[in-house]
């Protein structure tokens, strides 16, 4: 049976392993937070997500810049596997951000506090903005080349944004913040696991979604000999 | 002139165009006739740089296609199905754009001999919609000649025009062909084919079939001809 | 030179056409006209916090006459093929990318150059002022770099007028909010140095995205 697992098995199993372990973590080993209580606990999640979420857009402008300079189709199904599934996460880190928004400001959307929500919400309609333009264009070679252009420019555009919206609120342009929460070891252990494991899942998300675009697009191009 | 060899185009995994061989000489006119689909505007936007041929050779006055482009496009001029020219601008407006892109030196005087070659002197100040089609192709091809390219490039330049202005058209190619430029026009009106060029290729399914010197040829050798290959349906 | 003098022959293409039939102009400006008495409704402008909406409303006016004039400025190359003229030129692809720059930063500037004496008679402020010309000089050539290349995009697309402010707005966001700060803090009459590094930031932005557009335009308006 060994022998038989190629790389989508394995990471399937890696994925599925890792992810009740972290479940494991996230509710069972890591302590409760002493200010929020047990709703601190999507914490873990949310930053994942989002971790996921610009990591996946970051593997959609090295996708986009391959294809334009080789032409590779295979290049762009990989572009558009890390939308999809970028997009999948972006959605998860915006629901869990704004739950834990409202936990810690008692706001569902506190525009002013969490400069973090406003900026993963940008990245989120980047994204739909991506889908978009493909779903209108016509002609497979000019949506690849399209959106390979647009994944650059809006790529760069976030460094911008995110900085834009936090100078914008007064606050001190800072990659990570900890928001005065104290992290414990066990949090940090837990916190970062969560992190790997989300990773994992991405690659193996995208793994699978590259193959099924490889054979669409196989399927496409036998189509059109039999025309 | 041109020189193609083993030309292949595709788009994604339809081929426009198979293999196609072809040479023109200087000062020639040559004419491409095929029925719709043939690949015959392939071919010539392919010529006009506009397109990138998928493999195979092309080469124009000498000059390698893929590497030399840009000076090539100073030796082309393009007339095709659109007018490409801008509704807003006047005649005289548009001729002077493009002469300017085209670093045309004594724009004035070009522009003032083209107008009158072309027969468009009373409507140099009109903007472009006002015209009538046969005279838009005219200011079309006026904007293809007005850097003296060595090479005109015409895609069915004869689509949409009545009697008249098809015989000012035919009267205006001949004297841009006696002014040695070398000319490749499509069509698929076998008649116009006949009655003006000295060679005549046949395109079908993206291949060229048959070439033929014009001086043998009468519109219904040419039919008979035509529809042997097409008519047949000889496709790969 | 002959680089410049085919930039500008592109400029001057468009000028002259628009000037013949004033179609774009006069659309943008009953346009920017309507987004101010939607405003004024809106927010009830005849009140005390007039100086706080006004950045918000002006820059929100521009963004979206821009995108208005952006899409008409690509549209005029698709008719009759006139794109394809352009690509017969011997010239480099990025003449067509700044002409046509140049001339939706010229279009644009002049519906905004229309409209600040209008919005500071209906606002009761003075926005002729020097700092705010600059910013307003600098937000517009963001929005045409950037806009110019999504320009392009969208109008090969099903939904042309909608496509456009899909693609522009989350990325020309960081002009808007620079834009917004730094009008604020002119009418507010704070320090310039307590706004200074928003205009730095779009000088930044301007810069850098001026250099990722001209690069990419070929990718995007090529066969």
């Amino acid at each position: 049976m060994i022998r038989r697992l190629g790389i989508g098995g394995v990471l399937n199993w890696l994925s599925a392993l890792s992810m009740m372990a972290a479940l494991y973590l996230v509710f069972l080993y890591a302590p409760t937070e002493a200010v929020m209580g047990d709703v601190q606990r999507i914490f873990y999640f949310h930053v994942s997500s989002a971790w996921v979420g610009f990591f996946a857009f970051f593997v959609t402008l090295i996708g986009g810049i391959a294809y334009l300079r080789g032409q590779n189709r295979d290049w762009d199904t990989v572009a558009l596997s890390s939308v999809e599934i970028g997009i999948t996460f972006t959605a998860m880190a915006v629901i869990t951000g704004s739950i834990w928004a409202k936990a810690t400001w008692n706001a569902w959307w506190p525009w002013q506090q969490e400069p973090r929500l406003v900026l993963v919400s940008i990245l989120l309609l980047l994204y739909l903005a991506y889908l978009m333009l493909r779903a209108f264009l016509e002609g497979e070679e000019r949506k690849a080349r399209f959106a390979a252009v647009y994944g650059i420019v809006a790529f760069i555009s976030v460094p911008f944004t995110f900085m834009s919206i936090r100078w914008w609120q007064g606050l001190h342009p800072v990659v990570f913040e900890r928001e005065g929460m104290n992290l414990t070891p066990k949090m940090l252990a837990t916190f970062l696991f969560c992190l790997a494991t989300f990773t994992i899942l991405y690659f193996t998300l995208l793994l699978h979604r590259v193959r099924l675009g490889r054979l669409e697009d196989r399927l496409r191009g036998l189509r059109e000999q039999l025309r | 002139m041109i020189e193609i060899q083993g030309l292949v185009k595709s788009f994604g995994h339809t081929y426009a165009l198979r293999d196609v061989d072809l040479k023109v000489g200087e000062g020639q006119f040559l004419t491409i006739v095929g029925p719709n689909g043939a690949g015959k505007t392939t071919l010539l936007r392919i010529l006009a740089t506009l397109l990138k041929p998928t493999s195979g050779l092309v080469n124009i006055d000498g000059l390698h296609l893929a590497s030399r482009s840009d000076e090539i496009r100073r030796r082309i001029g393009f007339v095709s199905h659109q007018s490409l020219t801008y509704d807003k601008l006047t005649v005289e407006e548009n001729l002077r754009f493009y002469g300017r892109l085209y670093d045309v030196v004594g724009l004035e005087e070009r522009v003032d001999s083209l107008l009158q070659l072309v027969g468009l002197r009373a409507r140099r100040h009109d903007p472009a919609r006002t015209l009538s089609r046969g005279m838009q192709q005219r200011l079309s091809i006026a904007r293809a000649i007005i850097h003296q390219p060595s090479l005109l490039l015409l895609d069915e330049p004869y689509t949409g025009l009545d009697q008249q202005a098809a015989e000012m058209l035919r009267t205006l190619l001949q004297t841009v062909n006696e002014e040695s430029r070398t000319v490749v026009m499509t069509t698929h009106n076998l008649q116009r084919a006949v009655e003006l060029c000295d060679t005549v290729a046949i395109l079908t399914s993206g291949r060229i079939v048959c070439e033929m010197k014009n001086e043998n040829l009468d519109l219904n050798r040419l039919r008979e001809i035509y529809w042997t290959y097409v008519g047949n349906g000889v496709t790969s | 030179m002959a680089f410049l003098r085919k930039t500008l022959a592109i400029v001057w293409k468009d000028v002259v056409a628009e000037l013949r039939t004033r179609e774009m102009f006069s659309s943008m400006l009953v346009f920017a006209l309507l987004v101010i008495v939607i405003f004024s409704f809106s927010f009830d402008l005849r009140v005390e916090n007039i100086v706080q909406v006004a950045p918000g409303v002006l820059w929100v006016t521009f963004a979206f006459s821009s995108t208005l004039e952006l899409s008409r400025s690509l549209a005029v190359e698709m008719e009759n093929g006139c794109l394809d003229g352009l690509f017969l030129a011997p010239m480099d692809r990025s003449v067509i990318y700044f002409g046509k720059m140049l001339g939706n930063l010229v279009f644009i500037s002049t519906i905004e150059a229309l409209m600040l004496p209008i919005f500071s008679v209906v606002f009761n402020l003075n926005l002729i002022r020097p700092l705010l010309l600059l910013t307003v000089f600098l937000g517009t050539t963001g929005f045409a770099a950037v806009g110019t290349l999504l320009a392009a995009m969208a109008v090969n697309t099903r939904a042309r007028e909608v496509m456009l402010p899909v693609l522009v707005f989350p990325i020309i966001l960081p002009v808007v909010i620079s834009a917004v700060k730094v009008t604020g803090g002119v009418l507010d009459g704070a320090a310039f140095s307590e706004f200074a590094h928003w205009i730095q930031f779009l000088v930044a932005f301007d810069v850098i995205f001026l250099v990722v557009s001209y690069m990419t335009f070929d990718f995007v308006v090529q066969g």
